[in-house]
C-alpha cells in the first residue's frame, strides 16, 4: 500500500507536483496516466525518497522510504532514465544491489533468467540496446522480491513482443497481491493492463477510479451526421428532443438516438445527408479531453480568475472538445 | 550481518567492477614511480652541475617523489570518476534507492575508496623512494634516517588525501565535466603558479597541496614554510575534511 497525502513539489515558482493525494492498492495493476512533463517522474521519484518533497507526505506500508530497512525487499522500481552505470555488468550491477539489501547471490541469476538477460550477464550495459536497459531495470527492481513494484513507463523501447511479456509480468505479479504501479502516457497502454487508474495533469489530481467506470463514463457514442442543409437538420432533430452539436468541419454530433432513427427522419423530410455514421470516442480521446481540461484550468488560474476545478471522469462533452 | 558492512561490501563491488576506475590507480602509480624514478636518474647524471645552494638543499626523498605532481593527476581523477560514475550515468537514484541512508552511502564510499588509495598510495610512495635512491646513488639516503620514513609514508597519506579530496569535491559539484575542469588546472598548474608568484606565495603555501607536499621534505630548508611536515598535513587534512563535509550537506539536502 503506497499513500500520498497532499503531496506538493515545486521547482521556484513552478509546481511539478501538486497536493497530490492518492492510495495504490495491493493485488491490482493501478496505472498512473498522464501526459508527457504531467509530474509522473517527479511524484514517482518522491515515492522513493530520492527528490524530497515541498509539502506533503509520501508513506510505504505507513512508513516514509528512508524508514524501509533493505527496502529492495519492499519495493522495487524500475525508473524512466537508466540508472545503471555502463562500464559495470549487468551482474555486477544486480550483485552490488543484493549485496546492500541483505539478498542472497542466487536470486542474481534467478532475475537474469527471468528478464531474458542470462547470455549478457557478464557484459557492460553500455552496449544494451533500450529494450535490454529497460529489462536490466526490471530485474533490479524484482531482485528483492518485493510486495510493491514500480514502473516508470515500462514499455518505452521494447518491441512488441517485450511489451507483451511487460504487460503479462505486471499482471502476474499483481495475481500475487502484490501492488504494482506502472505510469505511462498511453492511454491505449493502460487500458490493456491497469485495473485500476489514477490520472494527473500539471501535477494535479484528475482522475481516481477503477478502469471499468472509466471505460464506462468515456466510451461515448454518437451519431455523425453531415448535410449541406444543417440547419433544417437541427430543427428536426430538436423537434424529438435531440440537440446536436456541431464540429469545426460543419459536421454534426447526435448523441442518444440510433442513425437508424437520423437516416428515416431525414428522408421523410426530404433532407440531404452527405454522412450518416455511427461513432465511438475512444479512451485516449477522453483520456486527452481530460487532461486537456487541465491545461485550460491552468491557463485560467493565471488569469487570476476563479475557474471551477475539473471534475474527474465523465466530461465528455462535445461542447468542450470544441473549445480546445 | 550488520547493514554498513553490507553497504561497504556492495560499494567494494561497485569499485572493482569499473575497469576504467582502477586503470586510474594504476597509471597513479606507473607515472609517479616511472617519472620519479627517470628525474633521480637524471638528478644523479648532473648532480655536480648543480649551484652551490641547490647542493646544500638537495633533498633526496623529495626528488625520489618528483613523479608525484603528475601522478597525483590520476589520483585525482580516481576520486573524481569513483563518485561522478554515480551522478554521470543515473546508478545514483538506483544506490539511493538501494540504500535510502544517505550518510551511510557516503561514509561506506569514502571508505572503501579511501581504504583502497591508501594501499595504492603507500605503494607508489615506497616503490617511488627504493627505487628513486638507488638511482641517486651516492647522494642517497637512508630509510633509517632521521624523518625519512616520515616523509615516505607522508608521500602516501598525500597521495591518498588528494583523492579524498577530490570525492568531496565531486560530490559537492556532481558533474564529472566541472570536477575535473577545476582539479585537473588547479593542481596541475594554477596551484604551482600561485606557489611562484612573490604576490601570492605567501597564500598559496596554505593550500591543501602546497601544504601537503611540506610531509615528504626531509631538508625543510627546500621548501620554506613557516609551518613543520606535520602542521603542513595537517593543513590537507582540513581542506580534505572541508571538502567532504561541503559534499555531505550536498548530497543530503539535495535531490538526486
Amino acid at each position: 500500500m503506497i499513500e500520498l497525502r497532499e503531496l506538493t513539489k515545486r521547482y521556484g515558482d513552478k509546481t511539478a507536483v501538486d497536493h497530490l493525494s492518492f492510495s495504490v492498492r495491493p493485488g491490482i495493476v493501478t496505472g498512473f496516466l498522464g501526459p508527457n512533463g504531467a509530474g509522473k517522474s517527479t511524484t514517482m521519484r518522491m515515492m522513493l525518497g530520492l527528490d524530497s518533497p515541498t509539502s506533503g507526505d509520501v508513506r510505504i506500508d505507513g512508513k516514509h522510504y528512508d524508514q524501509l530497512r533493505d527496502p529492495l525487499n519492499y519495493i522495487g522500481a524500475l525508473l524512466e532514465a537508466k540508472a545503471v552505470h555502463g562500464g559495470r555488468t549487468a551482474y555486477n550491477h544486480l550483485l552490488c544491489m543484493a549485496q546492500s539489501n541483505n539478498i542472497p547471490k542466487k536470486r542474481i541469476s534467478q532475475v537474469l533468467d527471468l528478464v531474458g538477460l542470462s547470455e549478457v550477464a557478464k557484459k557492460r550495459p553500455k552496449g544494451f540496446s533500450l529494450g535490454m536497459g529497460q529489462r536490466l531495470g526490471i530485474a533490479a527492481a524484482l531482485l528483492g522480491d518485493p510486495k510493491i513494484l514500480m514502473f516508470d513507463e515500462p514499455v518505452n523501447g521494447l518491441d512488441p513482443e517485450g511489451i507483451h511479456w511487460i504487460r503479462n509480468l505486471m499482471q502476474h505479479l499483481a495475481s500475487e497481491g502484490r501492488t504494482v504501479f506502472v505510469s505511462s502516457h498511453l492511454m491505449s497502454e493502460m487500458s490493456l493492463t491497469a485495473e485500476h487508474l489514477v490520472v494527473i495533469g500539471r501535477g494535479k489530481l484528475l482522475a481516481d477510479t477503477s478502469m471499468s467506470d472509466f471505460i464506462a463514463e468515456n466510451s461515448r457514442t454518437y451519431v455523425r451526421v453531415r448535410t449541406p442543409e444543417p440547419e433544417r437538420m437541427r430543427d428536426i432533430l430538436a423537434s424529438v428532443g435531440v440537440m446536436p452539436a456541431f464540429d469545426k468541419d460543419g459536421s454534426m454530433q447526435v448523441e442518444g438516438i440510433e442513425p437508424a432513427q437520423v437516416g428515416e427522419m431525414a428522408a421523410y423530410y426530404r433532407v440531404v445527408l452527405h454522412e450518416l455514421s455511427p461513432q465511438k470516442a475512444s479512451l485516449e480521446e477522453a483520456f486527452m479531453q481530460l487532461t486537456a481540461e487541465s491545461v485550460e484550468y491552468h491557463a485560467q488560474e493565471q488569469g487570476a480568475q476563479p475557474a471551477p476545478g475539473p471534475t474527474p471522469g465523465g466530461q465528455t462533452r462535445p461542447a468542450s472538445r470544441r473549445r480546445r | 550481518m550488520p547493514h554498513t558492512t553490507r553497504v561497504l561490501r556492495s560499494e567494494w563491488t561497485k569499485i572493482r567492477s569499473v575497469r576504467s576506475t582502477l586503470w586510474t590507480l594504476a597509471t597513479a602509480l606507473a607515472v609517479t614511480v616511472g617519472l620519479s624514478a627517470l628525474i633521480c636518474a637524471f638528478t644523479a647524471s648532473q648532480f655536480d652541475k648543480l649551484g652551490k645552494r641547490e647542493q646544500l638543499t638537495f633533498d633526496a626523498v623529495q626528488t625520489s617523489f618528483s613523479g608525484s605532481g603528475l601522478g597525483q593527476l590520476a589520483m585525482i581523477a580516481f576520486g573524481v570518476m569513483v563518485v561522478s560514475g554515480e551522478y554521470s550515468t543515473g546508478m545514483i537514484r538506483s544506490s539511493l534507492a538501494a540504500v535510502p541512508q544517505r550518510s551511510v552511502f557516503l561514509a561506506a564510499k569514502i571508505l572503501v575508496a579511501g581504504t583502497l588509495v591508501l594501499l595504492v598510495g603507500m605503494a607508489t610512495s615506497f616503490l617511488a623512494f627504493f627505487i628513486g635512491q638507488a638511482l641517486l646513488g651516492e647522494h642517497s639516503v637512508s630509510i633509517e634516517d632521521e624523518g625519512v620514513l616520515r616523509a615516505v609514508v607522508g608521500g602516501g597519506a598525500y597521495m591518498t588525501l588528494i583523492a579524498l579530496f577530490s570525492m568531496g569535491l565531486t560530490f559537492l559539484l556532481r558533474s564529472p565535466l566541472l570536477a575535473f575542469a577545476i582539479l585537473m588546472p588547479f593542481f596541475f598548474l594554477i596551484s604551482n603558479i600561485l606557489g611562484t608568484v612573490d604576490a601570492t606565495k605567501e597564500y598559496a603555501q596554505y593550500l591543501p597541496d602546497q601544504a601537503g607536499k611540506t610531509v615528504t621534505a626531509v631538508v625543510p630548508e627546500s621548501l620554506d614554510r613557516p609551518y613543520g611536515p606535520y602542521e603542513g598535513l595537517l593543513i590537507m587534512v582540513a581542506w580534505t575534511v572541508a571538502a567532504l563535509i561541503a559534499g555531505w550537506i550536498v548530497l543530503k539536502k539535495r535531490d538526486a
